[in-house]
């Protein structure tokens, strides 16, 4: 009889053994990090990052994972190396002074080197294999082999002997990162480690008007599946992050507890009486029509509850809006003595956009708020194109609904005549939750400022155009005015509401005259009535004395009748 | 063993008895006692018994030939075949 193998249970499903990057966000795109125990190349133009990455890899290696590192070097000194990463928190000395990593620097000089006959790269080999086994180490680096390239002439033995080192490094069951310089037609120079390597990332450097953005991309991943998009990354003083446009998946978590809006009267538009917690709101409109206003209130609102809240403004600097606030009566400064609000003002040309959804990123970490307010956002487009901000924003709005944060954005747009929204507003209106619009409403030679709503996901909402003003006191939702030809605003509200009074006092007084005709009428009639009743009683008395008489009469009649007849 | 450090201070990096290492060392052998008689050193070390050297010299190929001295230090790589490159390398001929 045969055996049979028992199955293995599906759960337990096969994962391929990965090296966590401790990268941030590289590890989500590799679905875990580098191929353990293979040789990955990353490749890229001059300053795009590979030595860093490379470098963090190890560390954070080191630091976050116990595993000790080797880090080659064909291009820097050791000490060169040290002080370049020491800016972003790296300390390599002492790393290195306690047996946790090694710093090799290989140089080649051609100047120095002669070549004749025969020779192989067991030199390098055996002082990589010394180093490894030094520190016991797990993780390795060599940066950039294709040094040797340039320093040793025999083409076909170094092209052999780095085949021979992926394999070699294989055996040796390291999880090593090989870098390279990008060629012209080939992903390296060489056109040889990109083939022996078991994953390869690209890393790319680019200026887009003006603007630069820092792209990496996974071209192959044996045994594995991975992200295949391009995706942006940063170099900050806490080394390389990389920002997953799309890794993030829609299931976060919603709640359906209700913030207020803070503008008196715009709750009651809505049937639930404000937004969803951790909605996004869009307030649109063109210019001066009071998005910042709408804004510094919500904002406001959130604070009063203690609600942390952070306030980017890409227009005003604090100072300024904290004035323009206090003149309708909001003091925000109170809010930021308090640590309640941060209010974050910058030029949006000041960095990408990539770097403005970092700052956010690390805000939320660091400073955790409930709310967040971006105004406005359609200034960003100055920095990207439409698909650049659309997608920065949409990696930003599913940041923040996985914070569970309210984030409210103003976008300006331009006034135009069939009143459709502009780029901002496209780019983002179909990932808002709630969509609110303020607009001017022109005519008879005033302009009059009107708010409604555009959508309202999971919530019922007014479907009225509603004026407001802003005075001393802030917003005032006006109530609803009806006049022949749609609702009123302004002056035409004002002549209509006096039409009204006027016709109402005609009304009243026309009720007070029939009023005082009818009480005429009734006097009259009354007047009549007792008159009619003092001839009805005369009448009555005149038969009653007619009455007494007869009966006087035939009594008199009757006493003198039967005397008579006896006589 | 000898007297002084000798004038011509020739160190051969090698990994293990192997045919290219062997052969570049009965070259160099070879070469010194025709053009450096009675003024060489020739220093052997294996790289298998003391990898750490390795990284004073940068050594990444072997075989490996290194003139310590006379100075500027220089390098010659391979199993030192040809006579001619070998003498220029190591500055014993000049070039022609």
């Amino acid at each position: 009889m045969r055996k049979i193998k028992p199955s293995k249970p599906q759960d337990e499903k096969f994962t391929f053994p990965k090296t966590p990057t401790g990268v941030e966000g590289l590890d989500e795109i590799t679905e875990g990090g580098f191929p353990k125990g293979r040789p990955t190349l990353i490749c890229g133009g001059a300053g795009c990052g590979k030595t860093l990455l490379s470098m963090q890899f190890l560390i954070k290696g080191i630091t976050d994972f116990e595993e000790h590192g080797v880090f080659m070097s064909f291009e820097e000194p050791s000490k060169d190396l040290s002080l370049n990463v020491k800016s972003l928190g790296f300390d390599l000395d002492k790393l290195k002074s306690e047996k946790k990593l090694v710093v090799d620097y290989v140089r080649v000089e051609r100047s120095e080197i002669e070549e004749t006959g025969e020779y192989d790269l067991e030199g390098l080999f055996i002082r990589l294999n010394h180093a490894i086994d030094s520190v016991n180490a797990k993780r390795v680096v060599l940066d950039t082999i294709e040094s040797l390239f340039a320093g040793l002439d025999n083409q076909a033995i170094l092209r052999a002997e780095l085949r021979r080192l992926f394999h070699w490094l294989k055996e040796k069951g390291v999880t090593a990162i090989i870098t390279g310089e990008r060629g012209e037609a080939t992903l390296t120079r060489q056109g040889l480690e990109e083939y022996v390597s078991d994953c390869v990332i690209i890393l790319d450097h680019r200026v887009i008007e003006q603007v630069s953005t820092r792209r990496l991309r996974i071209i192959k991943y044996r045994g594995s599946t991975h992200g295949t998009n391009e995706y942006p990354f940063l170099i900050d003083e806490d080394g390389i992050s990389v920002l997953p446009i799309t890794s993030l998946k829609l299931d976060n978590e919603v709640s359906s507890e209700l913030v207020s809006t803070g503008v008196p009267g715009l709750d009651a538009m809505f049937v639930g009486g404000g937004f969803y917690r951790g909605s996004n709101i869009l307030i649109s409109g063109t210019a001066g029509t009071a998005k910042t206003t709408i804004a510094a209130y919500f904002a406001n609102e959130q604070c009063k509850r203690n609600e942390k809240t952070v306030f980017f403004a890409f227009e005003e600097s604090p100072q300024q809006l904290i004035r323009n606030m206090k003149s309708i009566g909001i003091d925000l400064e109170k809010h930021i003595n308090k640590g309640l609000l941060q209010i974050h003002a910058s030029r949006p040309s000041l960095n990408g956009l990539e770097l403005h959804l970092l700052t956010l990123r690390k805000l939320i970490k660091d400073f955790r708020p409930t709310t967040v307010i971006l105004d406005p956002i359609s200034n960003l487009i100055t920095v990207g194109n439409e698909n650049e901000v659309r997608s920065m924003l949409i990696r930003l709005i599913d940041m923040l609904k996985a914070n569970n944060i309210t984030a409210l954005f103003t976008s300006l747009n331009k006034q135009t005549d069939n009143f459709r929204p502009d780029l901002a507003e496209e780019s983002v209106s179909s990932l808002v939750d709630t969509w609110i619009t303020v607009r001017d409403m022109e005519g008879i030679g005033e302009r009059n400022r009107g708010i409604f709503i555009i959508k309202s996901r999971g919530m019922g909402h007014s479907n009225q155009v509603r004026e407001f003003v802003i005075n001393s006191k802030g917003i005032e939702l006006l109530d609803v005015e009806f006049g022949p030809e749609g609702i009123l605003t302004g002056a035409a509200r004002k002549s209509n509401q006096l039409q009204r009074t006027v016709k109402a006092m005609k009304l009243q007084s026309d009720l007070d005259r029939k009023d005082r005709e009818i009480d005429r009428k009734r006097k009259v009639l009354e007047a009549n009535i007792a008159a009619l009743k003092n001839e009805f009683e005369s009448v009555v008395e005149e038969l009653g004395i007619l009455k007494a008489t007869e009966d006087l009469h035939s009594k008199i009649m009757l006493e003198n009748t039967p005397k008579t007849k006896k006589k | 063993m000898k007297k002084q450090p000798a004038e011509w201070q020739l160190l051969l990096y090698i990994a293990g008895q192997t045919p290219k290492s062997i052969k570049a060392l009965s070259n160099i052998k070879k070469y010194a006692e025709i053009h450096l008689e009675g003024k060489y050193s020739i220093e052997i070390i294996d790289l298998l018994e003391s990898p750490q050297l390795a990284e004073g010299d940068q050594i990444l190929a072997v075989p490996t030939l290194v003139r310590r001295f006379p100075e500027p230090i220089r390098k010659i790589i391979g199993d030192l075949s040809n006579e001619e490159r070998v003498l220029v390398g190591l500055n014993i001929k000049p070039i022609k």
